[in-house]
């Protein structure tokens, strides 16, 4: 018999319990289906993002998105995405008529602290469902964490394949994009612009996120033709990359290949840019860099340098559908600038999670999860987007974009150069890239 | 023969980076003997003194262009630094341009204030106090401060560029009259390159040839002797704190073109400052930049793709491997005094 | 009494009845109260502070006797949950192997850079150790990821080729870590009034283990050895003269102590079957010096405190948000409460390292003994008033 208990759970036999003060009651559950089921007039999620770090200003910003998803769920503010969104059952007061209430923490970008601070949301505050993140080695382990708590887990900002491939999780659900499908997006653009005669010099982060980029983007490249002299793996720490960018210079390689993210890609692109590689012409054709997962917050640390590079995002403030106007109106008049794709992505997860509740009118994860796979919508920046239910994974459009060359503010860092459709980057569930997990079974704890 | 002049050329970059930050707090902690873990911070708070004073010269005010929308199709607000209204667009384009060299101007000062304050306000009260409480303390410190800094500039990292005149790259293999465009350096790492050997030059000339270094170097030997001759050797580790603040500064002024500023770049060059200061032999200002220039040119070498092809992930951990060796060869590490920080 | 003095005896005792009652203790305010947020009686968090009490103690065996600082100790602690995650994935879910290996496997690995570091002395020891724990922590997070799994962390999947268990339970999940079939992770919770105190069997592990190491830690600092320890600290050089070698002394404690690393890693991967790399960075190394340190090096009970003090600040406030800071002050006028909401912000949540930073600068300004100070400070100002008390009643008697 499992006696996985939670606090939430014990508040309503609690108030029994406080009939008879004098009379310790001893709880061992059977009594709930699931772990930490809602009970009194209002539902708890956990949203675990960094608040320290190199990529706190990222996860503030997811914050700023999922304070403003709680606004909209509970029928304040604008309600945002909830009047575009194809899906029409929720009605703007909280989750099954519970009123949404929400605790934070910090993953500190460290896999311990992640689950630590989830761990700490699951016990002590009742949260029936964790979000955000920054990083997919944070993704993968609080992914972990919440298949075997029996609570749902809708990723923040992942891009790694793994995350939905060998160490998927059946109550785990990610909407971000991943490195294969950057890949694949990209790679058409890259032939057209600087054709398919080129040969590709790749940096790699030397962790997981970059090993399965270089992966993706090396395998779409050279399906298009191109030739990858060499691949070049960084250790994560490094800040001073000038001793990987001079041996480019001694090859006949064409194009750079930053599989990097964040402060690595800030550096890297800025010392290649100082060592004058986009200056060269090699083969007779201009050098080109390439960036394939672009981060607009973190873009701005490599200033001038972005102009002009091609990378891939999952979103931007700038496209024109109804979904993204309504969400950066309401998200830019609360705080006064553009969201960030981390931002979106927390905001359209957290509504996705609310709407699967609504659809299956039960909390229960096993139910949600149910609701969530296959599921078929729009509305929410992204045009059609299927969540897959072989690896939980959304399948949408993936846009590519360019460093923008005058941009008239500081939030105009980018052009999307192409919106490249959904089918062009979908794969077989069994993709190689992606195999060697399971699901498993869904798990409702208690 | 290209790739290896290139690597020295990236080692001894590196090398003047690693021996300037480690300059600095050898002068703290190998010979005023106070652990001070707050040097990275030293380091990245020079480097938003560039990226300060950036936002100073960029200071702006706005006019609304209706003509253009902004994200939420309000008209879009123009910004126009101050500098460049009152000097004209040219000028005013072009003192912004160079505000990382003129940062050096502005960090002195600042950064001397704060070695002073810091010394005055907390570190004096540590000279006596056993090395773990003077760990707890700076480490506070250093955590302090770069919450303060966070607080005020955010997380990411911030563009800082070099002057557009250091744009591009130097070709020595034309020079050398070798092929054009192979051996070629950005113009801003060889004058990283040659500022950093100014400063330990004066660094050295300061506390060889003047009557106040001699008085410091003998009152790291011996403290009170020095006292006992009536000298105020106090006022001295003060000021001497103050410089080598000012040097860790300065270090990082020059740096942030190469490396964006982050409120945590502090806490990245900790380690290795130490290690290199280690290495080099404690209380010799000699070790700490003769290890920082060897550890540079090392971690590049271990970078070349023929090397880590041979062992795989060397350049992850060349320099602790090198630290290792050395420290095991080399008792007091390269240059090291007898008797500092042994037990 | 043990083989302790009175004195110990009764510090043994009251940190038996802390343990015991823990659960009561860090839950002093109803779960439905907005103090609720300074809770710590949460089977996670009491987990932590016996787990890394354990990493404090041992490591205090090896600096607060012998005064050598290691800045590279996460290693072992890294090492130890490796061990454990494997032995998980490898022979069975029970913790009774996986933390035996984990404190053989560290305690070896101890040995090997205890062996070599050990050359050298006071700082350059330091950067020894601190050079070997960050090379597996580069490495363990790059090339060793067939072995570690990389930044990801090492995870149990559903297809571990368990020899002594199954590799997945009859309902589809991956089994969970137990000793002797009693789960883990199973938490019974008691209501009382608004009440909620949750007693978990993970806990009660680690705090058992937690009293053996501390016990065995109190047997250290009064045995013979561990006076020898404290001769290292005080002059090793008139020691080395006096003809006695005091290397094998001193490389049995830091084997110890990193022993004592590898248990607090196997027991991390016990409550919680992952690995991650990060536990060896210089970081994690730093954060048991400065436990130590901010507790009291040297004392007993000192790493204990110190470490209990940094996880409740890592984990209670981190946590509070200005929705928290909201239900506090909403009683306040608006102005008001903004101001006072805009001064606390600063120091909770996001800026919690801010609030850690300064509590690191005035303990050791003013309590150069650490936290244990402090406490002997308040007992003496108690006693004072006792003896103060006693003596205005005597004076009328003569």
């Amino acid at each position: 018999m499992s006696k996985l208990l939670t606090r939430r759970g014990l508040l309503k036999t609690g108030a029994i319990g406080s009939a008879g003060l004098a009379m310790p009651t001893i709880f061992t559950s059977a009594a709930h289906a699931f772990t930490n089921a809602p009970t009194g007039g209002s539902v708890t999620l956990g949203f675990n993002v960094p608040q320290s770090g190199p990529y706190a200003d990222e996860g503030a910003d997811e914050l700023r998105a999922f304070q403003l998803a709680v606004e909209h769920l509970n029928g304040d503010g604008d309600g945002g995405m909830l009047q575009t969104f194809s899906s029409k059952v929720l009605e703007g007061n909280g989750i099954l008529g519970k009123k949404v209430e929400y605790v934070t923490g910090d993953t500190q970008t460290k896999s311990d602290a992640a689950r630590a601070s989830a761990k700490s949301m699951i016990e002590k505050d009742g949260a029936i469902m964790i979000s955000g993140g920054s990083s997919s080695g944070v993704a993968v382990a609080v992914q972990g964490l919440c298949q075997e708590a029996g609570v749902i887990f809708m990723s923040g900002l992942t891009h790694s394949n793994d995350t939905t491939g060998k160490d998927k999780k059946a109550n785990g659900f990610r909407h971000f994009f991943n490195a294969y499908m950057s890949g694949a997006a990209l790679a058409p653009v890259l032939a057209k612009n600087y054709g398919t005669d080129r040969k590709a010099y790749h940096l790699t982060a030397d962790y997981t996120w970059g090993w399965t980029q270089e992966e993706s983007i090396k395998a779409a490249t050279e399906a298009l033709g191109w030739t990858t002299v060499n691949t070049v793996r960084t250790p994560l720490a490094a800040t001073d990359f000038s001793s990987y960018i001079t041996p480019i210079l001694q090859t006949d390689a064409d194009v750079l290949i930053l599989n990097h993210y964040g402060g690595n890609m800030v550096n890297s692109l800025t010392q290649a840019v100082q060592f004058g590689l986009r200056d060269k012409v090699v083969n007779g054709k201009q050098f080109e860099i390439v960036v394939p997962l672009y981060s607009r917050l973190m873009a701005r640390g490599a200033g001038e340098n972005v102009k002009g590079i091609y990378g891939s995002t999952n979103w931007h403030w700038s496209l024109q559908d109804e979904g993204t106007k309504a969400f950066v109106k309401s998200f830019g008049t609360k705080y006064g600038f553009p969201p960030s794709q981390a931002a979106h992505t927390c905001y359209v997860q957290t509504l996705l999670y609310a709407d699967a509740v609504a659809r299956a009118k039960s909390f229960n994860p096993c139910d949600v999860g149910a609701a969530l796979e296959g599921y078929e919508f729009d509305g929410l920046g992204n045009g059609k987007t299927l969540y897959r239910a072989a690896d939980h994974q959304c399948f949408k459009d993936v846009l590519v974009v360019r460093g923008k060359e005058n941009p008239q503010s500081e939030f105009d860092l980018l052009e999307v150069v192409e919106v490249t459709p959904v089918d062009q980057v979908t794969y077989a569930p069994d993709h190689p890239m992606f195999a060697g997990g399971s699901l498993g079974a869904c798990n409702p704890g208690a | 023969m290209d790739a290896i002049i290139l690597q020295i050329l990236n080692g001894l970059d590196k090398g003047s980076a690693y021996a300037l930050i480690a300059l600095g707090l050898t002068l703290i902690f190998g010979t005023l003997g106070v652990v001070n873990f707050a040097h990275g911070a030293l380091f990245m708070i020079g480097a938003f003194c560039a990226v300060t004073l950036n936002k100073i010269l960029n200071l702006s005010f706005e006019t609304l262009d209706p003509t253009r929308t902004d994200f939420l199709g309000n008209p879009l607000k123009v910004k126009t630094p101050y500098v460049e209204s009152w000097f004209g667009p040219d000028v005013g384009a072009a003192i912004i341009d160079w505000s990382v060299p003129l940062a050096i101007l502005f960090s002195i000062p600042v950064m001397i204030a704060i070695g002073f304050i810091m010394e005055r306000g907390l570190i004096k009260h540590f000279y006596r106090r056993p090395h773990a409480d003077q760990i707890l303390v700076t480490f506070g410190l250093a955590i302090v401060l770069q919450e303060l800094i966070k607080h005020y500039f955010g997380a990411n990292q911030i563009a800082t560029p070099a002057p557009d005149a250091f744009r591009g790259s130097f070709d020595f293999g034309a020079m050398l009259g070798l092929d054009p465009n192979v051996i070629i350096y950005p113009y801003w790492r060889l004058v990283y390159f040659a500022f950093a050997a100014v400063i330990i030059g004066g660094v050295f000339a300061f506390l060889q040839f003047t009557t106040f270094g001699m008085v410091v170097r003998a009152g790291m030997a011996d403290r009170e002797t020095v006292g006992l001759l009536g000298i105020n050797i106090d006022r001295r580790f003060t000021i001497m704190f103050g410089i080598a603040a000012a040097v860790a500064g300065m270090a990082g002024v020059m740096y942030a073109p190469i490396n964006s500023p982050n409120y945590h770049m502090g806490m990245d060059f900790l380690v290795l400052s130490f290690v290199v200061v280690v290495v080099g032999g404690m209380g010799s200002l000699p070790g700490a930049v003769l290890a920082g220039f060897l550890l540079g040119v090392l971690e590049s070498f271990a970078s070349m793709n023929a090397i880590k092809s041979l062992i795989p992930g060397i350049d992850q951990i060349i320099i602790y491997v090198a630290a290792i060796i050395i420290l095991l060869m080399r008792p007091r590490g390269l240059m090291g005094r007898k008797g500092v920080m042994e037990d | 009494m043990l083989g302790l003095g009175k004195k110990d005896f009764i510090l043994l005792g009251i940190v038996a009845a802390l343990v015991l009652l823990a659960p009561f203790i860090l839950n002093p305010f109803p779960a439905d109260s907005a103090l609720a947020q300074f809770n710590a009686g949460y089977p996670d968090l009491m987990q932590r502070f016996m787990i890394f009490g354990i990493f404090a103690v041992g490591f205090n065996i090896l600096f607060g006797l012998t005064g050598y600082l290691s800045f590279g100790h996460a290693a072992f602690l890294g090492v130890g949950s490796y061990s454990a995650v494997w032995m998980f994935k490898l022979l069975s879910m029970n913790v009774i192997p996986a933390i035996i290996l984990s404190v053989v496997v560290a305690g070896l690995f101890a040995l090997l850079i205890g062996f070599i570091s050990l050359r050298r002395s006071g700082i350059y020891f330091s950067i020894l150790t601190l050079a070997f724990a960050q090379m597996s922590f580069n490495l363990a997070y790059s090339v060793l990821t067939p072995l570690t799994n990389g930044e990801t962390g090492l995870q149990l999947t559903l297809e571990d080729p368990r020899i002594l268990g199954v590799s997945q339970t009859a309902a589809g999940g991956i089994p969970v870590t137990n000793l002797f079939g009693m789960e883990m992770r199973e938490t019974t919770t008691l209501t009382l009034g608004g009440w909620a105190f949750q007693f978990n069997n993970g806990y009660y592990l680690c705090g058992a283990l937690l009293l053996l190491a501390f016990y065995i830690s109190i047997r250290i600092f009064r045995s013979p050895f561990g006076l020898m320890l404290r001769a290292v600290k005080s002059n090793q050089t008139r020691l080395n003269y006096t003809g006695l070698n005091t290397k094998p002394y001193t490389l049995a404690a830091f084997v110890i102590s990193g022993m004592y690393a590898g248990l607090a890693g196997g027991l991390l991967a016990s409550m919680d079957p992952l690995a991650g790399a990060e536990r060896m960075q210089w970081t994690a190394s730093g954060e048991v010096v400065l436990m130590t340190i901010l507790g009291g090096a040297g004392t007993l009970i000192g790493p204990v405190l110190g470490a209990g003090f940094i996880k409740y600040f890592e984990n209670i406030f981190s946590k509070i948000n200005d929705n928290v800071l909201h239900s506090w002050f909403h009683i306040l006028p608006d102005s008001i409460e903004n101001a006072v909401i805009w001064v606390v912000e600063h120091f909770v949540g996001s800026g919690w390292h801010l609030t850690l930073g300064l509590l690191f600068m005035l303990v050791v300004t003013f309590l150069p003994g650490g936290l244990v100070q402090g406490g002997q400070k308040i007992g003496r100002l108690f006693r004072r008033r006792d003896a103060a008390a006693k003596a205005t009643q005597s004076t009328p008697a003569e």
